[in-house]
Parts: C-alpha cells; sequence; structure tokens
C-alpha cells in the first residue's frame, strides 16, 4: 500500500506513460464510450486507480456512472455483443501483472479471460446457461485453459463445489441451474469463476439479487476466499454496506469518473466529496440511532450524453454556490490529495470541505 | 433441497411416458373428432352419409347397400366402435351377401372405386414424406444459417439483403415461386426435368425431379425460419450467460456455436413442430404446381370426385403425422431443454 | 352495513374537495385494518386432469391491526408472502381463508362491485416504477385515470387536481402532458405515488416502493413519503426487504417467515431487544456501513442454508430447521404470537431478550448445533486490530467529536450486544471453533 501514494501521483494528471507500473493493476485514464443514435455515451471517462494483489478495491456508483462498464473495460469485454452495432470505443492503459491490455493482442487478453482474471456477476440465474449441467459449465471452464481430460476437470468442479460450501457436492454437479436456490447459485457462480485461481476477481454486484441472510454468507465467502487465493479483488456495488465490509480501498464513481478514492476509513469518516457526503447521507443505517430525516441528493444522476461541464455533480450538489477561489467553474476538477492516499476531485477548497464536513454533515449522520 | 436429482434418467422417462400417453390420448380425440366430421355433421346438415360416401348418382339400392355396410342404422357408439376397430384388426363391410373386407389398418373403403383406402395412401404417402422432409432440411439449413449471418453482421449489407429476400419468401405463394422456378429452370435453362420419376425406376431421376419442388417449398420456410432465427439469435446475444461464456475465455466461436446456438434452437423447434403439421397444406399446392403423386394430389382428385373416404383417409394419416412429428419434437425439447423435463 | 358504506362513498368526494391537503380520517390511534387468520394458498397443479397435488402456503395464517395514522412495516426474506399478504389487504387477490376488516367492515369476500368504494381508500404503490405505468399514457392520464375509474370530478376539475398532485410529490404540473419514459426511475415513483394518492386514500400500502431506485433518490422517495404522512394524516404498511429503509419509516414492525408473522413489535424494541432468534440473525446479517465496525463483528449470526420451500414448511416452529436454539418442542409444537411485553409480540419457544417460554425442554436438536456459524474475530491479531480501531474511533479529535451523539448510540448498542451474547451463552450454543 506504500508504494501506491506514488503511483497514485500520476492519478492526478493523465500521464502518457507506457512504463510497465509496479502495480498488479493499473488502469490509467480509462475512456469506455458508445456511440448510438442520440450521441456518444461516455460511461467511463479518463478512470485511474491501482490495485495490488490480495487487496480489495470497492467501486461505488448509482446506476450509470460507470462502474459496471469499468469492470467490463477491464475484462475487455466491452464490445462482446455488440454485433453490427457501432463498436465501443475504449481508450487509455489497463496493466495487468505487466501487460498492457488494450494494446495487447485480443487473442491473448481471451486467453487471459477466466485463468487471470474472472468475474461474479449480479444474478446468477440469468449468467448461468440453463441447459448445463452447473459441472458442465465448471468443466467447461477449466478445460479452456487446462489441457486435462474430463474426468480430472470434473473432480476439480466437485472440488471447488465443496470448497464454496455447496453441500453432497458429487450429487450436486450435475444438477441445472434452475435446481439451486438463488444463494447456491451464486456459490456456484464464485465456484467456477474460481476454478483457475485467477489473480483478479471482478464481482459486479455479487449480492444484490440476494436475501439478506444468503448475502451475508457470500460476503463471508468471498471475504475467505480471498485470504485463501490472495487475490485481489474488484467489488461493484451500488450498497455502503457492502464495500465497507469488503474493501480496503474505495473509488466512487460519478457520471463516468472517479471523484473521490482513498482506503476504506477515510472515505466513510472524512469524505471529502459532496457526492459521497450524499450517499452517505441518504442512506438510513442500522449501526446508528435513528435519524429523524435522511438528507437526499437531489435530482436526478446525469445523462451520460450530456455530462454537465465542469464538475458532474454540479447541478445537484448543495455547495455550488459556495465562493471558490481562482476556479473556472466549466473546468472539470481534478483529483487532488487531500490526506494520505485519499483524492477527491472537487473546487471546494480542502478547508472548505473540511470545515463543511465536520460542521454540517457529520452531525446529522 | 432435494431437488438435485429431478432431472436424472428417471425424470426423462417419467416426461417421455407422459408425452407418449398424451400423444395416445390426443390420437383417439382426434379418430373420434374426424368421425364426427365425416358421420355425423352431414346427418345434422340434413345430408345422408350414404349419399356422400357412394356419389350423387348412385342409385338407391347401392346407397341402401353403403348405408347397410356402413352399419349407419346402427346407434352412433356402435357406428364409432366399428370405425374404431377397423383402424387396428381391419373391417368387414356387409349388406346382404355382399361382403366387402378391409383390411387392418381399415382407413376406410371407397366403395366407388371398390378400393380400400389404405393402399392408396401407402402409395401416396412416401411421396408427400419425400417431399416434406427433403424441403425441412433444406429450410433448417439455410433458413437458421441465413438467420445467425443476419444476427452477427446485422445491419450489415448481407442483413438487410437477406431479411429482404426472406420478406419476400415469406409473402411470395408457393405457386408463384413454383412455376416461376419452372418457367426459369425446367423450361427456360432446360436444367432440371419438371417430371417425377419413381424413385424404384431411376433414383437419379427421382432426385433430378424432386429437386425444385424441394427448393420451391423449402424457399418459402427457409424465409420464415431466417427471420425468426435472427431476431431469437440477437435475443440470446444478449443474455448474461453468453457474457459469461466469454468472460470464461471461450472463443467466440465457441460462444456462438454452443452456448448461443442451443439456446436458440428451442423457439426454432417449436415453429417446427407446428411447421411439419401446416407442411402438408403448402405440399398440397407444390404436388400440383410440379405434378407430384402425393397425398395433396390425392386430395385435390378427391375433392372434384366427391370421393369422401380417401379425404376421411388423408385426413386421418396426416393427423397421426402430426401427432407424431409434434411427439418427436417434444423428446427433443426435453433434450435441449432440462428444465422442460420437469413440467 | 351498505348503507353505511353509501354514506362514506358519498362524503369522500366532499373530503377530497374540501380542504386540499389536510384531511384526517379517522381519529389516530383507531384500529383501521384489522387481519384476523389470514390465508393464502396458491393450489399447484398437475398432470392431465390438473389434480391438486399441493399449494404454495404464500401466507399462512397471520393477525394483525393498522392503526389509523401509523405505519406499518412488513420485512422478510423473498418467498416470506409479504407481497402476496399486501395483495390479500388491498383485495387484489383473493384470500382462502381469514378476513380483513377496514374500519370494521369485513371487506373479505367484496364483489367488484362492492369493492368499488373501498378501492378509493386503499391504494398501493408498486416496487417498479418501470412497468407500473402504462408507456402510452401521459402523466396526466396516468394520475388522473383514478378520477374517472371511480368516476369523481374533483372541484376545479381533474386536470387542475392532477397538476396539483403532481406538485404535491415534487413534480413540475408542466409534466403533465409528458410520458414516463421522459421519466427517472425516481421521478416515475414519484407519479406512482401521485396516482396512489389522487382519491384521497386512507390507508397506502407500497410493496418495495424504494428498492428499484438508487440510493440517492431513495432517500428523496422515503423522505416524500414521510412528508406525505404527516400532511395527509395517511396510514402506511410498507412492504419491503430492506431492513434498514424499514426501520426508518415505520412505527411497528412485523417480521415475516414462511408466512407467518414470527414478530411483531414498535421499532424501537424490535431493534434493540430482538425476541424472535430469526429477527435477530436477520438484523445481524446487514452489511454495517463502518468499515471500522468489519473486524470487530463477532456478533454476527450466519445462518446456514436457504429459506425452505413454503410448499412444504417445516412442521412446528418454521424456523427450526436454521435455528441454534431449536429444541425437541420447536419441532412439534407451532408457537402461538404472543405478547411478552407492552408492545412487542412474538411466536418462538425460546426467545431472546425475555422469558424461556419451553424451560424444561432443553436439549438442542442436532441439526440446532450448526445451524449458524459465528464470524468470530478470527485470530489474536486481528481482535487486537479491532480493538485499535475502536480506539482510534474514540481518539481522532477531528470528526468524532461531531458525531459523539451517534457514537454513544454505538457504544449503547454494543453493550446491548454484549449483553445479548451473555444471555445466548447461558443456553448451549456452538461457539466459534
Amino acid at each position: 500500500m506504500t508504494e501506491l501514494s506514488k503511483s497514485g501521483a500520476a492519478m492526478t494528471e493523465p500521464v502518457k506513460d507506457s512504463r510497465p507500473p509496479s502495480a498488479f493493476l493499473e488502469v490509467r485514464d480509462l475512456k469506455v464510450h458508445f456511440p448510438t443514435d442520440d450521441g456518444l455515451v461516455k460511461s467511463v471517462d479518463g478512470l485511474n486507480f491501482t490495485l495490488e494483489k490480495g487487496k480489495t478495491l470497492g467501486i461505488v456508483g448509482e446506476s450509470g456512472s460507470g462502474k459496471s462498464v469499468t469492470s467490463l473495460g477491464i475484462m475487455g469485454l466491452h464490445t462482446a455483443g455488440q454485433y453490427g452495432k457501432r463498436k465501443a470505443q475504449i481508450s487509455g492503459e489497463i496493466w495487468l501483472d505487466g501487460t498492457e491490455l488494450l494494446s495487447a493482442d485480443p487473442d491473448y487478453v481471451r486467453k487471459l479471460r477466466g485463468r487471470e482474471m474472472a468475474m461474479i456477476f449480479q444474478d446468477p440465474l440469468s449468467a448461468l446457461h440453463p441447459y448445463y449441467t452447473i459441472g458442465q459449465q465448471i468443466v467447461e471452464a477449466y478445460r479452456i485453459h487446462n489441457k486435462v481430460d474430463k474426468k480430472t476437470a470434473r473432480r476439480r468442479a466437485v472440488e471447488m463445489l465443496d470448497r464454496v460450501g455447496i453441500p453432497q457436492p458429487d450429487k450436486r454437479v450435475d444438477s441445472y441451474p434452475h435446481e439451486f436456490s438463488g444463494g447456491m447459485r451464486q456459490r456456484a457462480m464464485i465456484a467456477m469463476s474460481l476454478v483457475n485461481n485467477p489473480e483478479l476477481l471482478i464481482a459486479d454486484e455479487p449480492t444484490t439479487a440476494l436475501d439478506v441472510t444468503v448475502q451475508a454468507q457470500i460476503l463471508d465467502l468471498i471475504r475467505d476466499l480471498q485470504k485463501e487465493f490472495g487475490s485481489a479483488v474488484i467489488v461493484i456495488t451500488h450498497d455502503l454496506g457492502v464495500v465497507a465490509e469488503l474493501s480496503d480501498d474505495i473509488l466512487v464513481m460519478y457520471g463516468g469518473r472517479c471523484i473521490e478514492r482513498g482506503p476504506a476509513e477515510k472515505v466513510f469518516y472524512e469524505p471529502r466529496h459532496p457526492y459521497t457526503w450524499g450517499l452517505l447521507g441518504s442512506m438510513p443505517r442500522l449501526d446508528r440511532e435513528q435519524t429523524e430525516r435522511l438528507i437526499p441528493v437531489k435530482g436526478s444522476p446525469p445523462s451520460l450524453i450530456n455530462i454537465p461541464s465542469g464538475c458532474a455533480f454540479n447541478p445537484r450538489c448543495p455547495y455550488a454556490d459556495v465562493p471558490k477561489d481562482n476556479v473556472t467553474r466549466t473546468v472539470r476538477p481534478e483529483l487532488s490529495e487531500v490526506g494520505s492516499q485519499h483524492w477527491a476531485a472537487c473546487h471546494m477548497t480542502q478547508e472548505q470541505r473540511e470545515r463543511i464536513w465536520i460542521e454540517e454533515i457529520a452531525p446529522k449522520l | 433441497m432435494a431437488r438435485g436429482t429431478a432431472a436424472g434418467p428417471r425424470a426423462v422417462l417419467a416426461y417421455l411416458i407422459r408425452r407418449l400417453f398424451a400423444a395416445a390420448v390426443m390420437l383417439v380425440v382426434i379418430i373420434l373428432v374426424v368421425f364426427g366430421i365425416f358421420f355425423l355433421v352431414p346427418r345434422w346438415a340434413g345430408v345422408d352419409p350414404a349419399t356422400m360416401f357412394v356419389g350423387k348418382q348412385a342409385d338407391p339400392a347401392a346407397i341402401e347397400a353403403v348405408r347397410q355396410k356402413l352399419g349407419l342404422g346402427e346407434p352412433i357408439f356402435v357406428q364409432v366402435w366399428e370405425f374404431f376397430k377397423g383402424l387396428f384388426v381391419g373391417r368387414t363391410y356387409a349388406s346382404g351377401g355382399d361382403v366387402t373386407n378391409c383390411a387392418a389398418p381399415c382407413f376406410g373403403y371407397s366403395f366407388r372405386n371398390e378400393q380400400a383406402i389404405w393402399p392408396v395412401l401407402t402409395d401416396r404417402f412416401p411421396v408427400t414424406l419425400a417431399l416434406a422432409l427433403g424441403a425441412a432440411v433444406l429450410w433448417l439449413i439455410f433458413g437458421v444459417a441465413a438467420g445467425v449471418l443476419s444476427a452477427l453482421k446485422r445491419g450489415s449489407l448481407w442483413d438487410r439483403g437477406a431479411m429482404i429476400v426472406a420478406l419476400s419468401g415469406v409473402s411470395l405463394p408457393i405457386y408463384f415461386t413454383g412455376l416461376l422456378s419452372l418457367a426459369i429452370f425446367s423450361y427456360g435453362l432446360g436444367w432440371l426435368d419438371a417430371q417425377y420419376v419413381p424413385f424404384a425406376e431411376s433414383p437419379t431421376g427421382w432426385f433430378g425431379g424432386m429437386i425444385l419442388p424441394w427448393v420451391t417449398l423449402a424457399f418459402l420456410y427457409a424465409a420464415m425460419y431466417a427471420r425468426i432465427t435472427r431476431a431469437t439469435m440477437l435475443e440470446i446475444l444478449g443474455e448474461d450467460y453468453i457474457r459469461t461464456a466469454r468472460a470464461k475465455g471461450l472463443r467466440e466461436p465457441v460462444v456462438i456455436g454452443k452456448h448461443a446456438m442451443r439456446s436458440t434452437m428451442t423457439p426454432i423447434l417449436t415453429m417446427f413442430g407446428m411447421d411439419l403439421g401446416a407442411l402438408i397444406g403448402g405440399a398440397i399446392l407444390t404436388e400440383t404446381t410440379f405434378s407430384l403423386p402425393g397425398l395433396g394430389q390425392a386430395v385435390l382428385t378427391a375433392i372434384n370426385t366427391k370421393d369422401l373416404p380417401i379425404i376421411l383417409g388423408v385426413t386421418l394419416i396426416t393427423s397421426l403425422a402430426v401427432i407424431f412429428a409434434n411427439l418427436v419434437v417434444d423428446l427433443l425439447y426435453a433434450v435441449i431443454d432440462p428444465r422442460v423435463r420437469l413440467s | 352495513m351498505s348503507e353505511n358504506a353509501e354514506d362514506k362513498a358519498v362524503s369522500i368526494p366532499a373530503q377530497s374537495t374540501g380542504s386540499a391537503t389536510l384531511t384526517k380520517n379517522a381519529a389516530p390511534g383507531e384500529t383501521l385494518l384489522k387481519v384476523t387468520g389470514l390465508q393464502k394458498h396458491f393450489p399447484i397443479r398437475k398432470g392431465l386432469l390438473q389434480r391438486q397435488v399441493g399449494a404454495v402456503r404464500a401466507v399462512d395464517g397471520i393477525d394483525f391491526e393498522v392503526k389509523s395514522g401509523e405505519t406499518l412495516g412488513v420485512v422478510g426474506e423473498s418467498g416470506c408472502g409479504k407481497s402476496t399478504m399486501g395483495r390479500l389487504i388491498t383485495r387484489l387477490l383473493e384470500p382462502t381463508a381469514g378476513t380483513v376488516e377496514f374500519e370494521g367492515r369485513d371487506i373479505t369476500h367484496l364483489g367488484v362491485g362492492a369493492m368499488r368504494p373501498m378501492r378509493r381508500d386503499v391504494q398501493m404503490i408498486f416496487q417498479d416504477p418501470y412497468s407500473s405505468l402504462n408507456p402510452r399514457h401521459t402523466i396526466g392520464t396516468i394520475v388522473g385515470a383514478p378520477f374517472k375509474l371511480q368516476g369523481v370530478t374533483p372541484e376545479g376539475g381533474i386536470k387542475k387536481e392532477v397538476q396539483r398532485l403532481l406538485s404535491v410529490v415534487g413534480l413540475s404540473p408542466e409534466h403533465y402532458n409528458r410520458y414516463p419514459h421522459e421519466f427517472s426511475g425516481g421521478q416515475r415513483q414519484r407519479i406512482g405515488i401521485a396516482r396512489a394518492l389522487a382519491l384521497n386514500p386512507k390507508l397506502v400500502v407500497a410493496d418495495e416502493p424504494v428498492s428499484a431506485l438508487d440510493v440517492s433518490i431513495q432517500a428523496q422517495v422515503v423522505n416524500l413519503l414521510d412528508d406525505l404522512q404527516q400532511e395527509l394524516g395517511l396510514t402506511y404498511v410498507i412492504i419491503a426487504h430492506d431492513l434498514s429503509v424499514v426501520r426508518h419509516v415505520s412505527d411497528r414492525i412485523a417480521v415475516m417467515y414462511l408466512g407467518k408473522i414470527v414478530e411483531l413489535a414498535d421499532r424501537d424494541s424490535l431493534y434493540k431487544a430482538p425476541m424472535h432468534p430469526y429477527t435477530k440473525a436477520l438484523m445481524s446479517a446487514v452489511p454495517i456501513p463502518d468499515p471500522r465496525r468489519r473486524s470487530a463483528k463477532s456478533e454476527r449470526i450466519l445462518l446456514k442454508g436457504d429459506v425452505p420451500s413454503p410448499i412444504s414448511p417445516p412442521s412446528g416452529c418454521r424456523f427450526h430447521t436454521r435455528c441454534w436454539k431449536a429444541t425437541e418442542i420447536c419441532k412439534t409444537v407451532e408457537p402461538p404470537l404472543l405478547e411478552l411485553k407492552p408492545g412487542q409480540q412474538v411466536a418462538c419457544h425460546h426467545p431472546e431478550n425475555a422469558e424461556d417460554q419451553a424451560p424444561h425442554d432443553t436439549v438442542l436438536l442436532t441439526a440446532a448445533r450448526d445451524a449458524v456459524e459465528l464470524v468470530a474475530v478470527g485470530t489474536a491479531a486481528e481482535l487486537a486490530e479491532a480493538e485499535r480501531a475502536a480506539a482510534a474511533a474514540t481518539e481522532e479529535p477531528a470528526d468524532v467529536a461531531k458525531t459523539s451523539g451517534p457514537e454513544a448510540g454505538n457504544a449503547g448498542d454494543d453493550a446491548a450486544a454484549a449483553a445479548d451474547a451473555g444471555t445466548e451463552g447461558e443456553s448451549p450454543e456452538p461457539t466459534e471453533k
């Protein structure tokens, strides 16, 4: 984590630097744009972050903030299924273990998928093929990357199902997804994504479709498995509770950009962006005394075709009118360091933000 | 939690038995309905069925004889039973000393031509079957392939071209495309013979004569299949499990050919099951256009000569063929989609 | 009875056209809705003859009351029957057994015609703001539809009233001629609320009103529901799976499990000292948005397995297959819903935070021994780290000084949790291994 601050410094200004980074995963100035009839949808618009092995990065944001597109971009799946449509445009750099993925041969990236980097999806029912048994799907995932016979692969599948806590794995391996409950399906999905011991695991809303007691089981499982496998994990979610449970670092996305990033503690206890304040204030919390009223963020998320110039959050920001020195409002605020390894993108000065947080926001939470 | 074993071989067997039973019930129902249409409805309409079976020109004595032979004076349930029994053990039509034997399976007897219907059907049925199956193979291959290609190259020139051809295929009637192809390939270019040659006589000649009918009939259906395949494929390609397949690191041809195709087959199969039934109708037109001696032509002739037993026989045998085809489709369903076995 | 209904039918338009915003329909505290022994079984039919081979016992005998002006929250996991319950009390579904009384009048088996005047008083808000609005109708048509259905013309005309309703729910009256697709999720939910409020209902049943919305928008809608209740004196039944949202909006809360109410209590009692083990497990499973508590959540109870099928629910107490306190009696005798403390009803033989109802029965079921897994603080190192973090939380001057209020509350909760742990220690509960 200590060497992060150096590469983190590169986050403040998009450096055109093709030197392999020291971090395990480094994303530099990632942009994913989708041309549509209505205009260019800038789903991700200049994203930077790093992630080390054994650590978990939580990406938080609301629908349309670009968090899922980011994960698809890393996996090289952003154009998948876009037959005949105008292709998504991706730019920037994604360094995984010393290799830049965006300029690499697509077939090379394909071979990394499932082996070096794997993904868990939100709804395990729709993410598993309904016509193949759980075993067949895990065996397939294993045999793409390992030259083994079906028997060996099947043994491996049973072993993985056992590891993720599916009872009677040697029987259940022949079940179809529809014969599993929601929690069991997500366990099977996790077993499938971990069958090749990937170094990077991306979990896209892994518990959103599940009940709360099952969610607790799955979060627990992900935490355990990470300890065991030592992979780097990216958790994408809208649920601040889930992020707090799993993440070492948190990246808050808004309108396709990162507006705040830092260690989980900092982002929860010393947030330095009004949108992060908004998220914290909108959320009823079980661990606190009952608050009389929630503090919502006014308005709706921005259209990704017409992202407001300057700060994307400006139209919804309760502090948009706070006088700001030497700042042109139409300029997009860059991430600036607000604490050790903690960055936020806001035009207000750090003192202004610290004062507002301490005096106005924190007491109401 | 004990749901795990539901998809085992026993479930498949149970499903198979259920479908067979359902098919048997359907069979009985259809036989009863056909009997009703040919024997009861005319009576309610005030027409003597016997007249219809003999023909209007027959003399009253002949009509009376047929009435006795068919047992039209008996109570209805006896008639039904005789009709039913005839299908399985054969039947003897008797009127005094005049005895006509109709061996099992007795699909009826044409008193006008003095021949049992079954041999006529067995004579004609293979031609229709060959026409239908040959066309089905053609349209499945070309229709599905064109649909998949269109889906993968959506919006391209190929896609638009294929869909325009498909639209014309769906909208143009068979006698138009049939006659057009005859005019071009047979009469105009002289490439293909427009003459039907029995298979036993000359297999190559038979094949040459069947090419145009196959292509004509297949064109209509291929067009429909291309459209539905394209639509289904596009929908399936957007499914989460296709994304999962890619996330595993599968090569794109495997993603399409294995994961996406298997799901795409389900609605195609559904349509195929229904079309096999409707196909007989299409076959009548094709057979007439190309002068093939199949069931369709037999029906046409029978309608013109008001030879009711033939129509009855063809109705029955096509119904049976539809039931059989649907049974096969149901079983294929169970093979493709494990969820079907449970319902 | 029917004359009485006529009277009401006549009086309502007068109310709705009278003081437009403030109408208290019944005195607060009076029972508005009373549900007794309510059941809904969905038959499962199989085979050629479609014989009934079983039933999904979605709601299987529940009793509760809703008082005028209060909010009853209903929580539970998927399949617990909470949505079915909502559709039963609004009479969108026909109950299998039991009665639903609205303002003292039995409405369980009223026909469509007799229900029509009732429909004004009881309205429903649905979860999905995308599918519950007809895309081909304008907002004006959608929100004005209840007037047309009921044949009511509000003072000043429908259009004016619809525009007023739109402004009440925080939309612009100019939105009248727009279509649903032009609105965001939160705005659509506001449209749904405006439609529900059109006829000035007494009871609003909201089924997952915010679960399809983004976090920042959720808060807007929750606050709106809050404001509307205060202004219009509405009574709510809010069905949700999110325990934090339910706590925030409700006065009383019913916890459902497999078609039964297992606990029904005042909000504060329930969250401070849950009595039913399921309630406790459910609450402890909610992820806490506080990274400092992550390493110190020894109080978390992790239930094993899934909710059993409502087609063949377990015998006795339905929770006994997943409960760590289950004994023989739980397997055989169904515990009744009893008021063990004023304002707190629970259906359990061995409740938490209350006297054991079956003290003689102490032998745990074998299944109970591994029914749960306490996510324990694994190593001493982690424990020390957790303590350091906790210490840091109280030392850090900048923000914590200001949040001392809530923090103090936390400390209280922690103490309660510790007390819980103490009582649990007495019962032969599996500890971490």
